[in-house]
């Protein structure tokens, strides 16, 4: 596996695991009442700041486990991981657009700041997810 | 959901009439990750041009020596 495929990985598990905890956290913290009284920011906050660290972390321990075993692989990219990645910023690019304009029509109609903020994390999340699995999936079985 | 490339290769053979030139060694002369060269190698990805030319030059050999395209 190359260095940028288990980038890759990283992204996609962190990302899962993160939309995940914040998930739980906010229904936690709503205790069955509505969502919009949730003191969402911090959570939110926390759950990017996480898992930026927590990606960054991930990609650092397995590059080295790894590089113990590849030590010429270390670190090195080339064309095919450029053109993945291309692939993958397209792919991932139109749940950013769809929360874009879902937060638009949302300011637009009055809604809490909660459904505003959180349509844009989810877009951003999803975007993540989706274009890391699509470029998962373009290491796996090719690009053609 | 991934279109396979109608581009062919010799690699291969080639590789392996260049002394089994290993797909690592290839890979470092062309700089690209031995993964890369399989992936190329096994039809999953096409080459830039420039790569294309590259992989040629490594073995002597013309550009559509290495790589065919159906004529239709």
């Amino acid at each position: 596996m190359v260095y940028e495929e288990r980038n890759t990985w990283s992204t996609v598990v962190v990302t899962i695991i993160a939309m995940a905890v914040y998930v739980v956290l906010v229904l936690q913290q709503a205790g069955g009442g509505p969502l919009t009284d949730v003191d969402w920011a911090p959570l939110m906050l926390w759950t990017i700041g996480a898992s930026i660290v927590g990606s960054i972390v991930i990609s650092i321990v397995w590059g080295i486990l790894a590089g113990m075993r590849d030590p010429d692989g270390v670190g090195r990219s080339d064309q095919r991981d450029r053109d993945i990645a291309h692939m993958g910023g397209r792919v991932g690019q139109a749940f950013m657009v769809i929360a874009g304009l879902g937060a638009i029509v949302l300011c637009a109609v009055d809604a809490d700041a909660f459904w505003v903020a959180n349509t844009v994390f989810f877009g951003f999340a999803l975007s993540a997810l989706v274009g890391g699995i699509a470029r998962v999936v373009a290491y796996r079985r090719g690009l053609a | 959901m991934v279109k396979p490339t109608r581009v062919t290769n010799r690699i291969r053979a080639l590789r392996a009439a260049h002394d089994d030139m290993t797909q690592a060694e290839l890979a470092r002369r062309v700089g690209v990750t031995r993964q890369t060269l399989i992936a190329i190698e096994q039809g999953r990805y096409s080459p830039t041009l420039e790569l294309a030319f590259q992989i040629s030059r490594v073995f002597g050999v013309p550009l559509d020596d290495v790589f065919s395209y159906p004529e239709e």
